[in-house]
């Protein structure tokens, strides 16, 4: 992915959330958004993800600029896929109505097609036989899977994680995590916020340090890990990687 | 054993009921009544008819104000509040006078059957557009945003997530409301409209047999809504799913 942030501005009614946001890559395959809590991450996350548009600051990715208006959102919002922190799969519905509903609905495939790719997807992830259980017969590990899975299935262009494990207990948290290695060794382009440091040293190629609503540090995440310049990211990192 | 409690709670209700029976001492003259059975029958069947297209029209309009009262459109939110604080906070008995000798006497409207199933929708269109709207907005913000983010528009959000989460929060006080609605239809004697309790009216004026009367009334009221009872929760636990 090619991506161009340019001063990114976004208040939640007062507070400032983002304070001009800049980043610029080329052809990166992973980004990890990492710092403290509050600092910015998840925003700057649900921004590329459409589901948010900033105050003022322009986004491009893969050489097109985001416009942020309903419509172009919602196809922006296609060309994606999101995965939550909660899950946030629908309910009422079983493992394979998540995957088809978008399929059918969203992407205009036929009730077969559909089936099919998620059938597919669920095999692929180790859960076939949990296809017609609804999510509150899942493990939270299985959850996040179907999650990833929903969000896989109509081939986005990236994945946007909003801190996929922090819901979970270490197994579990493993379990989505080869999932994420996974998707990477395929080629999969994402972008990733989490607090897992040696998580995201392994699977993100450049990692951006984001403290009070601006990028204190961004830059390939060996340097980044092994010999942080700016003293708040030195001083993250020593503090989270102290145990 | 369920059934066994079952009898033995309606046995005691019975008791009761058979002690004050006895206490009263008045021999039931059933006979009486009996040659206006054609006419009992008849209120009965103009109830059914009645409380079945009121019940109809309610929920659509019941439908109708949660949804502006939701929308983005301020002036259609006020319309919907309006509505629903003018009706619940006004009598029925009031609503049918205005309706019937004022509204529709000006609009030309002669049908009185007409005005009493009007007059009963909006009454119990604003408690079930309360009900509605509660449902709606059981359904969280992350199930909102989850939807978002696969790309369903704000009509398919309704549609897939949204209405089959909320109905199974609105279905048990929808079934109150639809009991109380048969109920309320009774209401409607005032106008001369001719339903079961207008009917038991006119044969207890008749034969001053006011117990034999109204005793056949409750009975033809529970065979209404016994079974509306009995299919909402069938319902409900049909679309009963964990969260």
């Amino acid at each position: 992915m090619d991506l161009r942030l340019r001063q990114i501005v976004k208040r939640f009614n007062g507070p400032l959330v983002l304070d001009g946001v800049s980043l610029s890559l080329d052809g990166a395959r992973s980004l990890a958004l990492v710092g403290p809590s509050g600092g910015g991450k998840s925003t700057l996350l649900r921004i590329l993800g459409g589901l948010e548009h900033p105050d003022s600051g322009e986004v491009e990715l893969d050489g097109q600029r985001v416009l942020f208006t309903e419509a172009a959102l919602l196809r922006h919002r296609r060309t994606v896929g999101t995965v939550f922190q909660a899950f946030n799969l629908f309910p009422h519905l079983t493992a394979l109505q998540n995957i088809t509903l978008p399929l059918e609905k969203v992407h205009g495939r036929s009730t077969m097609q559909a089936q099919e790719t998620a059938r597919q997807l669920l095999a692929r992830f180790h859960l076939e036989t949990h296809a017609d259980k609804r999510p509150a017969d899942l493990s939270g590990g299985q959850r996040q899977r179907v999650a990833i899975a929903r969000a896989l299935s109509s081939k986005p262009r990236l994945l946007l994680f909003d801190e996929p494990t922090s819901a979970l207990d270490p197994e579990m948290t493993s379990e989505v995590l080869d999932t994420i290695l996974e998707l990477r060794e395929e080629g999969l382009d994402f972008i990733l916020v989490t607090h897992e440091m040696g998580f995201a040293r392994r699977v993100a190629d450049q990692v951006a340090f984001l403290a009070d609503g601006r990028i204190v540090e961004a830059g390939p995440s060996g340097p980044f890990f092994n010999a942080p310049a700016a003293p708040p990211t030195r001083a993250f990192l020593e503090k989270v990687l102290k145990y | 054993m369920r059934a066994a409690n079952a009898c033995l709670a309606l046995l005691a209700v019975s008791l009761v009921f058979y002690f004050s029976f006895q206490h009263l001492a008045y021999h039931l003259r059933w006979s009486s009544i009996y040659p206006y059975r054609q006419m009992f029958l008849e209120g009965w069947l103009t109830t059914v008819g009645l409380s079945a297209a009121a019940l109809i029209c309610s929920t659509l309009i019941g439908l109708c104000s949660a949804l502006a009262q939701g929308s983005r459109f301020l002036p259609l939110r006020y319309v919907g509040k309006i509505y629903v604080e003018l009706v619940r906070g006004t009598p029925l008995l009031v609503q049918i006078l205005i309706l019937f000798y004022v509204v529709a006497d000006a609009f030309g409207v002669q049908n009185r059957y007409l005005v009493g199933v009007l007059t009963l929708s909006f009454f119990s269109g604003a408690y079930i557009s309360e009900i509605i709207r509660a449902g709606i907005e059981s359904v969280g913000r992350s199930q909102w945003e989850s939807a978002r983010a696969i790309g369903l528009t704000r009509a398919q959000t309704y549609r897939y997530v949204v209405f089959p989460q909320a109905l199974r929060q609105t279905l048990p006080p929808l079934a109150g409301q639809f009991v109380s609605l048969v109920k309320d239809s009774s209401l409607l004697s005032i106008i001369a409209i001719q339903e079961m309790t207008k009917s038991a009216e006119m044969i207890n004026s008749r034969t001053f047999s006011t117990l034999e009367c109204y005793l056949p009334l409750a009975l033809g009221y529970l065979i209404l809504t016994l079974p509306i009872s009995l299919w909402t929760r069938q319902l409900e636990h049909r679309h009963r799913f964990e969260t």
